[in-house]
């Protein structure tokens, strides 16, 4: 069977545990088997996750849970994956899955791929997964040849597929060790979809001239629902916080929709972006380098583009 | 403080990648290499910090045939003081981890460095497979660290916002963004780096359960398709109707 970690990161599931779980339950109709989900913790609903094909949602509910803790988290899973004899465990590539995902194919004695981002093929005694790698220039196929297999999927890589039913959730009893890290503060930004899961991310870069010309940046994010993001210098500049820095030092990510504003598109920047499925590029410099990464291109004075486009939107949208 | 800081050697940023014929391995002809740059911009230089400030000792590690000799001497020109090469040509992150845990495992190091993932596989799976050999907590993209006796404060990028956290020495930490700031070694640390010692250990031995078994470049872009700057309406046509991303 195939096992999914469905994340819950203060009790509540976002995109990744459904992304997770829908490519777990197409996995596992490759395979001929079924799909279990396992919660960690406390999270409202736990059984909605038989929508995204969960056959069975198990919980394992401790205080101990609640905060993660790679030891304490890989241990339950582990210990888990054997008790249901699960053949490939599924995580998602988030902040937890990445501290998770090595220590539980350690303690599986699993061969692990990280970061795929494309359903695999199950046809073989091995298990081909594919992901992107060298930032986003070249892609690899991995086979995974242990007699259990972990692998992490890339957010935004698989559309979640709600059409099953909800089940009834399950209790597991499992005790955890005791946790040897402390969670002494959690600091959220509020409001905002986090970059890593943005479907939509406008991003602005020097051509700005000022922090005090962003209006226009936020102003096209209202109207698409979008997440800002901003390049290195203006990170580094402090006129955007450094939690909206994209690119290969800051956060890589991948949505449906990027639109570069005022970004000339240095190597570094698209290491971080070039997975983006479409890209649009707004610079006044017809010779700008990104214009050879981007799939549209507007040639003008972002100052005058920009609210143009925002203006376009906003009727696109009435019009729906 | 004794600090281990394992780095990685992977091509250059803006190293044009390519394949053998078949698709089989990466084509290394003509590319540089460098340190991995989360390894040594943020793991390595931290790690430098901690002992000015503290004292102590920072050892380098890597895991890698003696053609990376060149980027360990780096490592030791910005400021560890030794450092050990475990002599292999690895081939899976799980290789890499079993190798390092094998050394650090009799070497009482109180913190085990890593960068937040390699640019080259960008995997991020080495330090949390190297923790749990070593049955370490371990903390993955750190953004600080500070230490006050055995007690580390640390801060953490998490989706939406950052966690703080405290954890007891010994553990395994991978750095990222906001640890560190690049430090370009200088012409005294380089000299030195050359007398400081390197030390080469043979590689034990590890079951592979991961094979690279295909490359491929990304398809082409199909070129850019260039708007008006007075025709937006018609750049939101093409969001819509052709890209289908609005």
């Amino acid at each position: 069977m195939v096992l999914v970690f469905a994340e819950s990161p203060r009790g509540q599931f976002k995109k990744a545990a459904f992304e997770a779980v829908t490519f777990g339950k197409k996995l596992a109709d490759q395979m001929g088997t079924s799909c279990a989900a396992i919660v960690l913790g406390a999270a409202q609903n736990a059984g909605e996750l038989g929508r995204y094909g969960a056959a069975r949602v198990l919980q394992v509910s401790a205080d101990a849970l609640n905060q993660i803790d790679s030891q304490v988290y890989a241990q339950v899973l582990a210990e888990a994956a054997k008790q249901l004899g699960a053949s490939v465990v599924v995580l998602s590539h988030t902040s937890t899955g990445k501290t998770i995902a090595g220590r539980l194919a350690v303690r599986l004695d699993a061969g692990l791929v990280s970061g795929v981002n494309a359903l695999p093929n199950a046809g073989g005694a091995a298990l081909r997964v594919k992901k992107s790698v060298f930032s986003g220039k070249a892609i690899a196929e991995f086979d995974i040849t242990s007699a259990v297999k972990v692998v992490s999927l890339m957010g935004n890589a698989v559309r979640p597929d709600a059409s099953g039913n909800p089940v009834s959730a399950e209790a597991l009893s499992i005790a955890p060790p005791a946790a040897r890290v402390k969670v002494k503060e959690v600091k959220t930004q509020e409001g905002t979809v986090p970059l890593p899961e943005a479907e939509v991310v406008v991003s602005a870069g020097r051509g700005m001239k000022e922090p005090g010309n962003w209006g226009i940046v936020e102003d096209l994010a209202s109207v698409l629902g979008a997440t800002t993001a901003c390049s290195r210098p203006v990170a580094d500049s402090h006129w955007r916080p450094h939690h909206e820095h994209v690119g290969q030092t800051g956060i890589a990510i991948r949505p449906n929709l990027y639109i570069a504003i005022g970004i000339s598109g240095a190597i570094q920047h698209l290491a971080g972006v070039n997975n983006s499925k479409t890209i649009v590029v707004i610079n006044k410099d017809p010779e700008a380098p990104f214009f050879k990464a981007a799939d549209y291109g507007v040639v003008g004075d972002l100052f005058e583009v920009v609210p143009k486009l925002t203006e376009a939107v906003k009727k696109f949208k009435a019009q729906q | 403080m004794k600090l281990l800081v394992c780095i990685s050697q992977t091509p250059d940023t803006t190293a044009k990648i390519s394949f053998s014929a078949d698709g089989k391995e990466f084509n290394a002809a003509g590319v540089q290499f460098i340190m991995n740059p989360y390894d040594e911009w943020y793991a390595l230089v931290r790690a430098c910090e901690l002992k000015e400030a503290l004292g102590g000792t920072v050892v380098v590690l890597n895991v890698g045939p003696a053609a990376n000799d060149k980027t360990i001497r780096k490592a030791l020109a910005i400021g560890a003081d030794e450092a050990v090469r475990i002599d292999a040509d690895p081939k899976s992150a799980g290789f890499v981890a079993k190798q390092i845990a094998e050394y650090a495992r009799n070497e009482q190091f109180d913190i085990v460095f890593f960068g937040k993932e390699t640019i080259d596989y960008n995997g991020s799976e080495v330090g949390a497979m190297a923790a749990e050999y070593l049955d370490l907590p371990y903390v993955s993209y750190a953004s600080k660290l500070d230490v006050n006796g055995n007690l580390a404060t640390l801060e953490r990028e998490i989706e939406g916002g950052i966690e703080v956290l405290e954890v007891n020495t010994p553990f395994v930490l991978s750095a990222a963004k906001g640890m560190a700031e690049q430090r370009i070694p200088n012409m005294r640390g380089i000299m030195a780096a050359n007398t400081k010692p390197l030390k080469v250990v043979p590689a034990v031995p590890y079951q592979e359960n991961v094979v690279a078994a295909q490359f491929t470049l990304p398809p082409p872009k199909a070129g850019v398709k260039l708007v008006q700057p007075d025709q937006m309406d018609e750049l939101v046509r093409l969001l819509h109707e052709e890209a289908k991303v609005i």
